[in-house]
């Protein structure tokens, strides 16, 4: 049996199409992220005219609201690996903290099975902690017993593949590539439904880009579902076996990887 | 504070524009996505788990609470020349500072026999209260990258960073045995209260703790505010004056002396110094001042703090990871 449905107030977006043989694992239905950023700059910045604001009851300013998604609606499956493409602000990485659950809805809703883990760029666990206490820590928190952490322990260790010496260091000392690959190999440790990456793996290098490939269709087979961001088109056309093209919030293509990567080369010119 | 702040258009696009959800369109069965997603089990992303499991899920991360816990403490002073002397040289300082303003300086006595031993202990165990609350204001706030990279109860952070609190706490008290001892007082199977008084206190901590936690994630302002609140509340608390010796200036305001009796920050603070000095429970009882309301507050505050703190942080769980 399948349904379509067809988001027609926002414009032309992809039809949802409901394969019930398989068995979904994130339900996007109709999604609208807003989101208020506070600007520095403009305004007096000084403490009268702030204190003017507050008895005025004026929200905090320069408060824009950025839409940043625009009515997106897909389903992803048990076994998906969807690449996530478009230019920056298309709203890529707000979409994957959405279904993150860190970001509420302004309208439509996001479904999981499960809880859904997001690996950031830029989500250094505890800075000032060495690697190897991130690891055991990164462990515990995602729920593993000590037994279970010090099993994974040599493989994590293994996995991220530092420079001797290094996982004795505060991890504030690493460089960016490989903090994200002692990141990736946390996070890859524990079976997840659902994992989003959001440009982490873009640091590393052709060995570890590798190698987190054969980890991501492990946890596909493990029938999880991956999430990535990435700028780099090759990666999503090796990893992925879906891809979602969004464009100024809205979903511009949804399909197989050929088709949409081919198409969202043409128009963007390269 | 923690409400979401209402929707206004200042710029970008107006939210006015938010289309209709999607609408079916043809082949015969009207299930929306939302009624396909209920029926494959899955649940809102942004959903907080009922309090019991939640509770469950807190336990279960209890290694992690204690392992996060002494990594911080034994990451605090890796910066510094002297590592972790720091952990026993900063109660001690402290010590020589309140020694030389109040015991040298000033000379106030004004009706405690030893007034060291409890000007210290008063100092030490309300700093343990001072310096959890404001390391529970910041627990959420200060580790935002690691709440949005993993999932685990939220609440385990404001627990974690009250044990940091806890662990330095154990090291302060070795350095005030010694100087009750040096001061005269003697070993007493009494003195072993100190300990269901020092837990009931961590309750109180965590409770409180864990409220401020929720607070401080959405209004960071409080973070600057508590220092002030803090002092306010030491100088209540008769952290370091004789509670008792305003009783007779407060003679026309009896509920305002009974306030500052029932006030956890005092009751914790006179509990431990009725039950590890001999000499303070002489003096209140030349003057016959009661202290049998000490442990009934005591135990009142802890579970109040703790089910109060508990049930508003947990209230806001989904949000914390937005920041």
């Amino acid at each position: 049996m399948a349904n379509s449905l067809k988001d027609k107030a926002t414009g032309p977006q992809p039809e949802v199409t409901l394969d019930d043989d398989r068995d979904p694992i994130v339900v996007v239905d109709g999604l609208h992220i807003v989101y208020r950023v506070y600007g520095g700059g403009g305004g007096k910045g000084n403490a009268a005219s702030a204190l003017m604001r507050v008895v005025k009851r004026e929200g905090r300013p320069q408060m824009k609201e950025v839409h940043a998604v625009k009515g997106v609606s897909f389903v992803a499956y048990r076994g998906d690996a969807i690449g996530v493409i478009g230019t920056n602000g298309s709203g890529k990485s707000t979409l994957l903290k959405a279904i993150a659950g860190l970001l509420p809805p302004a309208r439509g809703a996001v479904y999981t099975a499960g809880q859904p883990s997001l690996l950031g760029v830029n989500a250094a666990l505890m800075k000032d902690l060495t690697g190897s206490r991130n690891i055991i820590l990164g462990c515990l928190a995602m729920g593993m017993t000590p037994e279970e952490t010090r099993e994974k322990y040599d493989e994590i260790v293994k996995f991220a593949d530092l420079k001797p010496g290094f996982i004795d260091y505060p991890m504030n000392t690493y460089s960016s590539g490989m903090g994200a690959r002692l990141r990736f190999a946390i996070a890859a440790a524990r079976t997840h439904d659902v994992l989003l990456i959001d440009e982490a793996l873009a640091t590393g290098d052709a060995k570890f880009k590798r190698r987190s490939k054969a980890k991501i269709d492990e946890l596909r087979k493990d029938a999880g579902a991956v999430f990535l961001v990435a700028h780099n088109l090759d990666v999503i056309e090796e990893t992925c076996n879906r891809v979602i093209w969004l464009d100024d919030g809205r979903m511009r293509m949804d399909g197989d990887p050929d088709t949409v990567l081919g198409a969202y080369t043409e128009a963007t010119g390269k | 504070m923690s409400h979401p702040e209402r929707l206004s258009t200042s710029g970008g696009e107006p939210v006015a524009t938010i289309a209709e959800p999607p609408r079916l369109n043809g082949s015969g069965s009207s299930e929306s996505l939302a009624t396909f997603a209920a029926r494959h089990g899955l649940t809102q992303s942004s959903a907080r788990p009922p309090l019991r499991q939640y509770v469950q899920d807190v336990w279960n991360r209890r290694n992690f609470i204690w392992s996060f816990a002494s990594a911080k403490t034994s990451s605090m002073y890796t910066s510094s020349r002297l590592g972790q002397v720091w952990q026993v040289l900063t109660p001690l300082l402290n010590v020589g500072v309140y020694y030389l303003i109040f015991g040298v300086l000033l000379n106030t006595k004004r009706g405690v026999t030893d007034f060291m031993p409890f000007l210290v202990t008063g100092v030490f165990i309300f700093t343990f209260t001072q310096r959890s609350l404001q390391a529970g204001a910041k627990s959420v706030s200060a580790n935002l990258s690691l709440i949005r990279a993993l999932h685990f109860p939220r609440a385990s952070l404001p627990f974690a960073y009250v044990i940091v609190e806890l662990q330095q706490l154990l090291i302060s008290m070795v350095v005030l045995f010694g100087i009750i001892f040096a001061f005269g007082e003697r070993p007493s199977l009494q003195m072993l209260l100190i300990v269901p008084m020092l837990a009931l206190q961590l309750c109180f901590n965590m409770g409180l703790s864990l409220a401020l936690a929720r607070v401080g994630a959405f209004t960071p302002d409080v973070q600057q505010l508590l220092p002030f609140i803090m002092r306010t509340w030491l100088y209540a608390s008769g952290v370091i004056f004789f509670l008792p010796s305003l009783a007779h200036r407060l003679e026309q305001h009896h509920w305002l002396l009974e306030l500052l009796k029932a006030n956890p920050g005092s009751v914790y603070v006179e509990l431990a110094r009725t039950s590890l000095l001999a000499s303070y429970r002489d003096d209140l009882h030349r003057i016959h001042w009661g202290d049998d309301h000490l442990w009934w507050y005591a135990i009142f505050w802890a579970v109040a703090a703790m089910i109060v703190g508990f049930w508003y942080f947990q209230r806001a769980e989904e949000r914390y990871g937005r920041g």
